[in-house]
């Protein structure tokens, strides 16, 4: 009965037919790429939530690393590529890979896990310097699906 | 050099953006138009697989934050070199003593002191650093309470004895009795912490010269401090910048004074030596 229900909401979720529980940090399944196929959240993301969490200081803030042509974002970092027309060089799920855990794809990267939730030296709470309790991923499920619908939008001219 | 290698494919895929890093300035530094400061030299031998020059954060802060070290006058650092020379000649303490009771003017006894700072202290068997070595002296000389170890007391006392080596090299012992303390220190330096996973390394030496948001990125050298930042106005305590970095990897920062810490800024000293010292420095 538990089974099949699951195996019912997988199979809508596949096709996108209804919000389901996320998927958590722990059972994301990658390729050997890095790559992830399946949605995290079940919920196709949406553009501008996106454009917000990789602006926003108190979300992604992609920006502190990343510059896009046209984004208008003060002061954006220069410690990872220029991100114009980055939805032509990768493909969603390898999109979606590298926003989870750029680890897998680039080896040794500077750039942050943003679903992750284990295998850290000394986590804090937030940026409070003291010791975490638990630990949330740095976006949820559905700010990652954000991300990377928005990060589609970003093709070649 | 400064970019993490990619991989090949990504490297292929990406047509790297024009390399807009915006290196250190070329400014030079003289303090009252007669104070030299080495602000880029050669990399210690110890690093040269990673640096060939080393830079004085100096040389990548703002024209205006830059012209408030340049005189002592504009310098707000200076205040509190000041404030610190009231609490050298003052007798603390159940043996009735002041520093000036022991070393007399800190010209005359200071020079050179900050210069080979943190150091090993055979009576004690340590590597102590400047403010270890200040409450050294107050504890088992003058018998008298340590500061607290990032207090406005303790770099008021920093800024006064770093004043006295202005412009004379960071010449930092890294082998002999501090050689494990150092090694800790390296450790710790290229450890990635914190739910962002950065080292000191990944900003401060792949990094060092791109902008992190609105933060363009020095090579975290330490001959300037103690340090008066814009930012809060006071004085800073090298301990307390360490911590502020770890915190902003998102992670659980060491306390100031810790072992860690000591063996962090024994190592990262070492990988200033030959800049001038700086300190009180004026950084934003
Ligand atoms: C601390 C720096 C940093 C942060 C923060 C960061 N990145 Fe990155 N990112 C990098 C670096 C560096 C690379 C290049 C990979 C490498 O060589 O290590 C990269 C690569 C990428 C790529 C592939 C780029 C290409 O042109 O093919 C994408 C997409 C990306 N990042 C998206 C994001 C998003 C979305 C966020 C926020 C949710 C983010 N990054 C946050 C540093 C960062
Ligand atoms: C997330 C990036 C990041 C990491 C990781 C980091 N720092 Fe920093 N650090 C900064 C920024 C930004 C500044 C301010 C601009 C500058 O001077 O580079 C700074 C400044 C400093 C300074 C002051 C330099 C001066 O001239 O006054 C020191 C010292 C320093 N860092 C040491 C360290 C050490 C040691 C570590 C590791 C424990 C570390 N940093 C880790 C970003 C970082």
């Amino acid at each position: 009965m538990r089974l099949s229900t699951l195996t019912l909401a997988a199979t809508l979720v596949a096709s996108g037919a209804f919000a389901a529980e996320p998927v958590a940090p722990a059972d994301v399944v990658y390729t050997d790429a890095g790559a992830i196929e399946a949605s995290l959240s079940g919920t196709p993301g949406n553009a501008e939530d996106g454009v917000k969490a990789f602006s926003s200081r108190s979300i992604g803030n992609c920006v502190a690393c990343h510059e896009i042509t046209g984004l208008g974002a003060a002061f954006p970092g220069n410690v990872g590529p220029m991100l114009d027309g980055v939805g032509s060089r990768w493909s969603e799920a390898e999109l979606r890979g590298i926003v989870a855990n750029a680890k897998l794809v680039y080896d040794g990267t500077i750039m942050p896990a943003f679903y992750k939730v284990d295998g850290f030296i000394r986590p804090g709470n937030a940026y409070t310097g003291k010791a975490a309790e638990t630990l949330e991923p740095l976006l949820t499920a559905q700010q990652i699906e954000d991300v990377v619908a928005f990060l589609m939008t970003l093709k070649d001219e | 050099m400064k970019f993490k290698a990619m991989t090949a494919v990504a490297a292929l895929l990406l047509s790297v953006p024009a390399m807009t890093l915006a290196d250190p300035d070329e400014d030079s530094l003289a303090i009252n138009g007669e104070i030299e400061m080495v602000t880029e030299t050669a990399a210690p031998a110890h690093l040269s697989d990673t640096l060939d020059t080393i830079y004085s954060g100096w040389r990548f802060r703002e024209d205006e934050t830059q012209a408030l070290q340049m005189d002592d006058f504009d310098n707000p650092g200076m205040v509190f070199a000041d404030l610190g020379l009231d609490q050298w000649n003052k007798v603390e303490g159940e043996a009735g003593k002041s520093c000036a009771s022991c070393h007399g003017t800190p010209e005359e006894s200071m020079k050179g002191v900050r210069a080979v700072y943190p150091k090993w202290n055979e009576t004690a068997g340590e590597v102590r650093t400047l403010a270890m070595q200040i409450n050294g002296c107050r504890t088992e000389n003058m018998k008298a309470e340590p500061y607290k170890y990032t207090s406005g007391q303790m770099t008021n006392m920093e800024a006064l004895i770093s004043v006295q080596s202005r412009g004379m090299p960071v010449d930092v012992a890294m082998d002999g009795p501090v050689q494990a303390t150092w090694e800790a220190g390296k450790e710790i330096y290229y450890t990635r912490f914190g739910q962002l996973e950065l080292s000191c390394a990944n900003c401060h030496e792949d990094n060092y010269g791109n902008m992190i948001r609105a933060d363009h990125l020095s090579q975290g050298q330490i001959n300037g401090f103690p340090t008066y930042r814009l930012k809060n106005a006071k004085l800073n305590q090298v301990h307390d910048r360490f911590r502020g970095c770890i915190r902003d990897t998102r992670g659980h920062t060491f306390e100031a004074g810790s072992p860690e810490f000591v063996a962090l800024e024994l190592y990262v000293a070492t990988r200033g030596n030959g800049l001038s010292v700086e300190g009180p420095s004026v950084r934003n």
